[in-house]
């Protein structure tokens, strides 16, 4: 299981929780999880998220690996100029 | 409408040209001599990119007409150095960093050779105000002022 | 994998300063650029704008231009294919409107003629029958529940019920308790901003070159910051595939995130499959400022608390972003970042984009954190001022250090903020005297940076030079960066490796160059590139030695025996095993693509003295001083010159630059005479200060830099300015006339 810290606006498809645990073991089974287990999610993930795992920002990568005790904080897709 | 011929001298060269009446001079360069290194960055006299010389002065050639230039001299950025050798204003530019993406480049180096040509020995202030009319959005200038100063120091010991 | 111990690494060709490649070519003026190429038969393609802020389009008559001598194409917004994206459809009635406009200068029809004569002339005789609505062009206005609707339907599930149809999405960031950190404060300010819109300002209009075949073949030569991206983009609006498209990256005049967008390529493509000839379509610096992307204009509410001592308790901050007349995340961008500098127990930011009449928001520079942090500064700076406490050691006192859990979510690794505050403290500007009429100003600033898509490919001559192909345009001088990390990598000289910019069909995808990516991440994939080829030259080795291949090591340019074991050979140079490669196996070449995510967050301090006249309300800026960590500066040249251009038009956004519109919703300042950017005499020396703290997430410690330097000018400057009057303003841009009315009580 890894806990999931989640951004404040996604956090009422959580019932209002800021941390949820899934059990995923990279960016997309993770992506997957949140939308079996809280489908309010789904447009917000279809439209792209970012991750930051043990604080490093991925906006794509898929098979990025997380570590049961990674830090993983749910982010917006994020855009640089 | 109809087109004027107009007789010049471009960077040394003897060179005739057609415009029509309207045309702008950094237009008749661009477009019907090839001589792209002078930019438009507005056309309206504000960003300095299309900087030339006529006649020894320095003018943005977006706001000289083609047909103006009758008999006239004219130095682009293309006339800058001789051959393989570069322009003391050039190798500073490159050895001071003092471009990003070069696109004000030719105008300020004409518009710079133009002040040291008057004034071998410029302050920096001097140099920032005669540079006003050059916009570059890139540097913050900077590297630019450095550049200048160093190339200008160099010629004067040339 | 990574390497370990990045500090300790000692570079050779990294960290110094070389000339560029592209340096003599642009010194003389023949370098091109996007509206320098030409093509046989070329026509000249000009695009007929809205003059009105919002408007429905109900008719669009085109016969009598169509009928006019010398012109070959007209094209509307029908010559498109209609997406079913939304964010493409987006981009596509952008790029030429279909039912409606929305925003004064949003392209309605195409031409494409013999010359710019005829097609302005043929531009004329279009006949566009508008019906006009009601239109907004300001954010709080827009926030309104009663405001006129730019765009029916498009707020996202994140907007509450009750708000105003503009408002497209609304995002919440933060943790902790807001009200037991307000009680625990010994001073709570709270203070409304606003930020004008400001334009990214590159000299370079847009331009581009197309030429379409009507069997769907094309080519696109143009000034971008993503060639990629702009073939992702034009090949489903034309309805081709991305093969049969390619684009070519023209050499690029600035873009500062405004040319990461795609406006003209589509309708110039669309222009020559109408006409069957190449079409070349060059913006005027009108329609750059109507019809390309500004930044955000913001409107912001900021709470701060703080303690006698100066820690800060908690921390709130509501922005409202608009992002002109379609759905913009930026807002996102700007909640994140508002408070990224500090390390807070409650921390909470809101913020929502609104739609307004104007143009499509493009990214500039860091988007959206300039606006929140200099709000978030500004109100910092107050509560120092207020408390008698020195800002710079209040910054100190509250600074994100690793382990800090961010105002943003993630625990911050090792990061620079506290080395650049330091050095601020100990650089003699921060202790030099002022006059009267003077103020100081220092800001804190933050970026995420970001890595992103990246393939290089790299190959080693026979005659021991390397040629590095990468995919993204070249704003500030990176091809000489990347040039060094092969060089460092591979251990030859600079100036025997050579990189350029391949087309699209020569690389995979490549990112735009954005997110301060370049230098981090297609240096990374120019390393692996490295490492690949270095893995088959000691394999070459090896055979040329009859040894095994995992007993050859690479070091100093040369394949030598991993050991003594391994046999004793001398080493054999690159230069050696080039010039036999075509025997030993053919030719040698490596390559990497991959997703670069893992880029390292960047902060930065600016120090602002300034000086404003009573009488006019004019600023003048006397001394900047730029501190700013770049993980590892492989180009020094270029890091100092992204500092100094990134704090300069910050400074322009504090004092001068805005974008103005009338009641009548259009633009009224689209040139560079009323749109001033900072000019030479406008400014002193810009001095700058990097550190090095490196980046774990690169094997030379690499972080972006181009980004950062753009967030801390307009709160240092603003700062500056509030000491110097002994009064806040809390618009910008701080303008003369806005500082004569401060200071005369209005
Ligand atoms: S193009 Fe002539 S001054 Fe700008
Ligand atoms: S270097 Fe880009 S505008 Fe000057």
């Amino acid at each position: 299981m890894v806990q999931v810290t989640l951004f404040g606006s996604i956090r009422a498809h959580a019932d209002g929780r800021a941390k949820v645990e899934v059990e995923a073991r990279n960016f997309k089974e993770l992506l997957d999880r949140l939308v079996e287990q809280y489908p309010g999610m789904k447009p917000q993930i279809d439209r792209g998220v970012s991750v930051a795992i043990d604080g490093l920002v991925y906006k794509e990568a898929w098979f990025a690996p997380i570590k049961p005790d990674s830090e993983v904080v749910l982010l917006p897709y994020m855009q640089g100029g | 409408m109809k087109t004027i011929q107009v007789a010049t001298t471009i960077n040394g060269d003897a060179t005739e040209f057609v415009c029509a009446p309207d045309e702008s001079l950094l237009d008749v360069l661009r477009n019907r001599l090839g001589l792209t290194g002078a930019k438009e960055g507005c056309g309206t006299g504000d960003c300095g990119a299309c900087t030339v010389t006529l006649d020894g002065r320095m003018v943005c050639s977006c706001l000289v007409l083609g047909a103006e230039v009758e008999g006239s001299t004219i130095t682009t950025i293309e006339g800058m150095s001789t051959g393989d050798a570069l322009h003391p204003l050039q190798q500073a530019f490159i050895d001071h960093a003092a471009l990003q993406c070069g696109i004000c480049t030719p105008g300020i180096l004409v518009a710079a050779k133009a002040l040291l040509d008057r004034n071998p020995d410029p302050t920096d202030t001097e140099l920032r105000y005669w540079l006003a009319g050059n916009l570059c959005r890139c540097t913050g200038y900077d590297k630019i002022i450095a550049a200048v100063q160093d190339a200008a120091a160099k010629m004067r010991t040339a | 994998m990574m390497d370990t111990g990045v500090s300790k690494r000692k570079f050779k060709q990294v960290g110094t300063r070389p000339a560029r490649p592209d340096g003599v070519d642009k010194v003389k003026g023949r370098a091109m650029y996007g509206a320098d190429m030409t093509a046989p038969g070329m026509l000249t393609g000009r695009i007929l704008r809205s003059p009105h802020a919002h408007a429905e389009i109900v008719s669009i008559d085109v016969s009598e231009a169509v009928a006019l001598t010398g012109v070959k194409a007209v094209v509307t917004g029908a010559d498109l294919v209609a997406q079913d994206d939304i964010a493409m459809r987006d981009i596509q009635i952008n790029v030429l409107a279909t039912d409606k406009v929305l925003y004064d200068g949003h392209a309605v029809a195409a031409v494409a003629a013999v010359n710019a004569d005829v097609a302005r002339a043929a531009l004329k005789l279009i006949k566009v029958t508008y019906r006009a609505l009601p239109h907004v062009t300001d954010v709080d206005a827009a926030m309104a529940p009663d405001a006129p609707v730019v765009q029916a339907g498009r707020s996202l599930e994140t907007v509450p019920a009750g708000m105003s149809a503009n408002v497209t999405n609304q995002c919440e960031f933060g943790h902790g308790n807001l009200d037991a950190g307000f009680a625990r404060a010994d001073l709570v300010i709270e203070r409304s901003f606003t930020t004008a819109a400001t334009h990214q300002g590159y000299i370079e209009p847009h331009a581009c070159l197309a030429s379409m075949t009507s069997d769907g073949k094309a080519e696109v030569w143009c000034c971008t910051q993503g060639h990629f991206n702009v073939r992702s983009i034009c090949a489903p609006l034309l309805g081709i595939e991305a093969s049969q498209l390619r684009v070519t990256a023209s050499e690029i005049g600035g873009g500062f995130g405004g040319k990461t967008a795609v406006f003209i390529e589509p309708v110039a493509l669309a222009l020559s499959r109408k006409s069957g000839r190449p079409v070349k379509i060059v913006m005027t610096r009108d329609e750059v400022f109507k019809a390309t992307g500004p930044t955000v204009a913001t409107s912001m509410d900021v709470k701060i608390g703080m303690t006698k001592d100066g820690r800060i308790t908690a921390g709130d901050a509501t922005l409202r972003y608009s992002g002109g007349a379609f759905p913009c995340g930026t807002v996102e961008m700007g909640a994140q970042s508002a408070f990224a500098a500090y390390d807070l127990e409650a921390v909470r930011t809101l913020g929502w984009n609104v739609l307004t009449n104007r143009p499509k928001e493009a990214a500039y520079r860091a988007p959206g954190a300039p606006q929140a942090i200099y709000a978030v500064e500004s109100v910092i700076d107050e509560l120092c001022q207020k408390l008698n406490l020195d800002p710079l050691d209040v910054r100190i006192k509250n600074a994100a250090t690793k382990g800090t859990l961010s105002s943003y979510g993630p625990t911050f690794d090792d990061i620079g903020l506290m080395a650049t505050l330091e050095a601020a403290k100990n650089h003699p500007h921060y202790s030099a005297p002022l006059g009267k009429n003077q103020g100081r100003g220092l800001s804190a600033g933050f970026w995420f940076n970001f890595g992103g898509n990246t393939s290089v490919s790299l190959t080693v001559n026979t005659d021991g030079t390397v040629s590095v192909s990468e995919g993204n345009p070249d704003i500030g001088g990176s091809r000489a960066s990347i040039s060094l990390m092969a060089a460092e990598e591979l251990g030859i000289g600079y100036d025997k490796v050579r990189t350029i910019i391949a087309d699209t069909a020569s690389l995979g995808h490549n990112d735009n160059t954005d997110g301060s990516r370049v230098t981090f991440a297609v240096g990374l994939a120019t390393i692996h590139a490295a490492r690949d080829v270095i893995k088959k030259m000691c394999g070459r080795a090896a055979r040329m030695w009859d040894i095994d291949e995992d007993a050859v090591t690479w070091v100093d340019g040369a394949a030598v025996p991993a050991g003594d074991n391994a046999g004793k050979f001398p080493p054999m140079t690159l230069a050696e095993i080039a010039a036999t490669s075509l025997q030993t196996g053919g030719p040698l070449a490596g390559h990497h693509e991959f997703t670069a995510d893992g880029a390292g967050v960047s902060f930065g301090v600016h120090l602002c003295d300034i000086e404003v006249d009573p009488e006019t309300g004019h600023t003048s800026v006397l001394r900047y001083t730029v501190f700013q960590d770049a993980g590892k500066a492989v180009h020094p040249d270029y890091v100092e010159g992204q500092m100094q251009g990134g704090a300069v038009q910050g400074i322009g956004w504090a004092l001068n630059e805005e974008y103005i519109y009338g009641r009548d919703g259009r633009l009224q300042n689209a040139g560079f005479l009323d749109y001033r950017i900072p000019v030479a005499s406008d400014l002193p020396k810009i001095d700058t200060v990097i550190l090095e703290i490196p980046n774990p997430g690169h094997p030379y410690g690499v972080r972006g830099v181009g980004e950062t330097p753009i967030v801390p000018p307009l709160a240092a400057v603003s700062n500056a300015v509030a000491r110097a009057i002994g009064m806040r303003m809390t618009s910008l841009p701080m303008s003369p006339p806005r500082i004569l009315k401060a200071l005369s009580g209005g």
